[in-house]
C-alpha cells in the first residue's frame, strides 16, 4: 500500500470536513424545522382567529352561529377541571415522589411501584379515559362531572409529578438530612422542614408542565362523555350552602377548551374553523405561558442553588 | 428528696410518652405516604380490571377468531362486524408515517446537540423542542386538517380532505421532541474518553459520533424509539381531526381510516348505553391498544437489557 501523499490527505481532511459541515447544516435546519412549526401554528391561528378576539369571546357562551359563539363555558371548566386535577394529584404525586425517595426500604414492594409508574407514563391517554369511564363515571357514580374529568386527569399527570418530586428530592445532598436528625428531628420533621422546602421549586416546575399537559388533553376528557355544547355556568367552587352545597361545583356537566376546539374544528361551516383557530390561539397561550413559566422556574433554580 | 424522685420521673415518662407518641405519629405518616404511593399501583390494577371485565363481555358475544380476522368493522350496523383489523391498518399505517419522519429528524436533531452544538445553542434549543413537546395535540389535530392537508394538496392534488398522511406527519413532528431529548440525554452519557480516543485516532465529529458513540448509546437511542411507537399507537385528537373516522382497512396513507383511538373518540361522542355492545366494543378496542403499547414496552426494556453498555 502506498502512503499517501500530502495532496491527498489534504483531500481527505477537507472532504471529512465538508461531511461535518453538511451535517452540521442539516441539524440546524431540522432544529430550525421544528422551530418554524412552532411558529407557523401560532401565526395561523392568530391571522386566522384574529377577528374574534374581543371580550365577547371570552364572555359567551357556545353558540350556533359562529359569529356569536365564544368560549366562557370552555375556560371556565378548564380552570375548574385544574383545580380539582391540582388539588388533587399535587398532594398525591409529592406524598408519593417523598415516601419513594425518603421512606422506601429497597424491597420488591418499591420495586413494584418505581416499575409500574414508569409504565404508566406510556399509557396512551385515552386507556385513561376509559379507566375513567369505567371507574369513576359509572361504578362511582360521580357521573359526566367536573370531578371526574378532574380525577382523570390527575391519574394522567400523576407520574410527572412523582417523577420530577423525586429528582428535585435527590438533587439535596445528604448532610442536610443528617444535619436535621443529628439535632434530633425525626424523619417527617426532616422531610416537612427540610425536603419540601428545599424541594419545593423542582416540585413546582413538575406540577405545572403535568398542568399544561392536562389543560391541554383531549381526548380522555371526550371519553367520560363531556358535553361539547354547555349554555350554562357551573356554580362557583365553595360557594353553596355548607356542607354539601359547598361541593355542588364538582358534579356538574362541564366542557373544556380542547373540546371546544375539537367541536369547532369538526363542523363543515368554514364560519366555525375562524372560531377554533382563536381558541387555539388562546388554548396555546395558555399552556406555552405555563410551560416558560416552568422553564424560568428551572433556570432560577439552577442558577440559584449551590450546595 | 422522694419528690424530687418522683418529678424526675414525671418528666421522664412525659419524654417516653411524648416519644411514643412521636413514633405513633411518623409511622401513620409513612402509612400515609405509602398509600399515596400505591395509588399508582392501584391506577394500572384499575386500568387492567376496567378493559379486561368489559371486553370478557364483549368477548362472550362475539369470538376471539372473528375479532381478529374480519375485515369488515361495523359495531353499530345491523349486520354487525368486528374485525379488529380494521383499526389496527389505520394506527400501524398513521404511526409509520409519524416515525419515518420523528425517527431520522430526532436522531438528527440529538446527534447535532449533544455533538456538534455548543453549550449555548442547546441552552436554547432544549426549551424549544421542550415547547414543540407541550403543544396540546388538538392544536396540532388543527394543524394537521386546516394547514398541512391544503398544502400537501398542492403536491399531491388527489389527496382527501382527510388522510393518514398528513395526521401521520403532524404526529411525526409533535413526536421529534421525546426522540430527540431520550437520544441526546443517552449520547451525552457516553464517557468523553471514548470520543477522546476516536478524535485522537484522526475521525471527524460525524465520524465519530456514528461509529463510536450511536453504537455505545445504542440502548437509550432504541428505548426513545420504542417510546416514540408508544405515542404514535396511542395517539388520538390529530387522528380523530384529521385522518377521517371511518373505518377502512387499508395500508395506504393517502386514504382517511379510523385508528383504534379515533374509534374511541368518535362512539365516545355519540351516546351508547352503559352495557350494550358498542360500549363495550371500546373497551376490547382500548385493550387491544395497550397490549400494542404493552408489547412494544417489554421490546424496548429488552433491547435496553440487551445492548446496555456500561463503563
Amino acid at each position: 500500500m502506498q502512503p499517501l501523499t500530502t495532496e491527498q490527505i489534504r483531500a481527505v481532511i477537507a472532504r471529512g470536513k465538508l461531511r461535518d459541515n453538511i451535517f452540521k447544516a442539516l441539524g440546524i435546519f431540522c432544529l430550525a424545522f421544528a422551530f418554524l412549526v412552532i411558529v407557523a401554528l401560532i401565526a395561523d391561528m392568530a391571522m386566522k382567529g384574529s377577528e374574534r378576539f374581543n371580550l365577547d369571546f371570552f364572555m359567551n357562551f357556545a353558540s350556533r352561529r359562529a359569529t356569536q359563539a365564544g368560549i366562557l363555558s370552555a375556560w371556565v371548566g378548564s380552570l375548574l377541571v385544574m383545580l380539582v386535577t391540582a388539588l388533587a394529584a399535587v398532594p398525591l404525586g409529592v406524598a408519593a415522589g417523598l415516601y419513594l425517595e425518603e421512606y422506601a426500604k429497597r424491597n420488591w414492594l418499591t420495586h413494584i411501584i418505581e416499575v409500574n409508574i414508569s409504565n404508566l407514563a406510556a399509557v396512551p391517554s385515552i386507556v385513561y379515559g376509559l379507566l375513567a369511564l369505567g371507574i369513576f363515571v359509572y361504578q362511582f357514580g360521580f357521573g359526566q362531572s367536573i370531578l371526574s374529568a378532574g380525577l382523570t386527569l390527575a391519574l394522567l399527570i400523576l407520574p410527572i409529578i412523582i417523577v420530577s418530586t423525586r429528582e428535585a428530592i435527590r438533587a439535596i445532598p445528604a448532610m442536610i438530612r443528617e444535619g436535621s436528625m443529628a439535632v434530633g428531628a425525626t424523619r417527617w420533621q426532616t422531610c416537612r422542614y427540610h425536603i419540601i422546602p428545599y424541594a419545593m421549586p423542582g416540585i413546582l416546575t413538575g406540577v405545572i408542565i403535568g398542568l399544561a399537559r392536562a389543560i391541554g388533553e383531549t381526548a380522555p376528557i371526550i371519553t367520560i362523555g363531556a358535553l361539547t355544547f354547555i349554555a350554562f355556568l357551573p356554580p362557583a367552587p365553595f360557594t353553596g350552602d355548607p356542607p354539601a352545597g359547598m361541593f355542588d361545583w364538582v358534579f356538574a356537566p362541564f366542557t373544556v377548551m380542547p373540546i371546544q376546539i375539537f367541536n369547532w374544528t369538526s363542523r363543515p361551516d368554514p364560519a366555525f374553523e375562524v372560531n377554533a383557530a382563536a381558541a387555539g390561539f388562546v388554548l396555546m397561550v395558555m399552556v406555552l405561558s405555563m410551560n416558560a413559566v416552568a422553564i424560568y422556574l428551572r433556570y432560577q433554580m439552577r442558577k440559584k442553588i449551590k450546595w | 428528696m422522694s419528690a424530687n424522685n418522683s418529678s424526675d420521673l414525671h418528666v421522664v415518662s412525659d419524654r417516653l410518652a411524648r416519644n411514643a407518641m412521636r413514633n405513633v405519629s411518623e409511622r401513620l405518616i409513612e402509612g400515609l405516604l405509602l398509600c399515596a404511593a400505591a395509588v399508582s399501583v392501584l391506577t394500572t390494577l384499575g386500568i387492567v380490571y376496567v378493559l379486561v371485565s368489559e371486553s370478557v363481555h364483549f368477548f362472550q358475544n362475539v369470538s376471539i377468531i372473528d375479532f381478529l380476522t374480519d375485515t369488515q368493522w361495523t359495531p353499530l350496523f345491523d349486520d354487525a362486524h368486528f374485525g379488529i383489523m380494521v383499526l389496527v391498518s389505520g394506527t400501524l399505517v398513521s404511526s409509520l408515517v409519524a416515525l419515518a419522519v420523528a425517527v431520522p429528524m430526532g436522531t438528527i436533531i440529538a446527534i447535532y446537540l449533544s455533538e456538534f452544538a455548543n453549550s449555548k445553542v442547546r441552552e436554547v434549543a432544549k426549551p424549544i423542542l421542550e415547547l414543540l413537546g407541550g403543544i396540546p395535540t388538538i392544536v396540532f389535530g388543527y394543524f394537521a386538517l386546516l394547514v398541512v392537508t391544503p398544502l400537501l394538496q398542492i403536491v399531491l392534488p388527489e389527496l382527501p380532505g382527510f388522510s393518514l398522511l398528513s395526521a401521520g406527519l403532524v404526529m411525526g413532528i409533535m413526536i421529534v421532541p421525546y426522540i430527540a431529548s431520550l437520544s441526546e440525554d443517552a449520547m451525552r452519557a457516553v464517557p468523553m474518553s471514548l470520543r477522546e480516543g476516536a478524535y485522537a485516532m484522526g475521525s471527524t465529529r460525524l465520524y465519530t459520533a456514528i461509529h463510536v458513540v450511536i453504537p455505545a448509546a445504542f440502548s437509550g437511542l432504541a428505548a426513545s424509539y420504542i417510546l416514540a411507537i408508544s405515542r404514535a399507537v396511542g395517539e388520538t385528537m390529530i387522528l380523530a381531526v384529521a385522518a377521517g373516522m371511518q373505518p377502512n382497512l387499508t395500508w395506504n396513507p393517502m386514504e382517511p381510516a379510523a385508528t383504534i383511538t379515533s374509534y374511541i373518540v368518535q362512539v365516545a361522542l355519540g351516546d351508547l348505553p352503559h352495557g350494550s355492545i358498542g360500549y363495550q366494543t371500546i373497551f376490547a378496542a382500548g385493550l387491544t391498544l395497550l397490549l400494542i403499547t404493552l408489547v412494544f414496552n417489554i421490546l424496548g426494556q429488552w433491547l435496553r437489557a440487551k445492548f446496555r453498555e456500561n463503563y
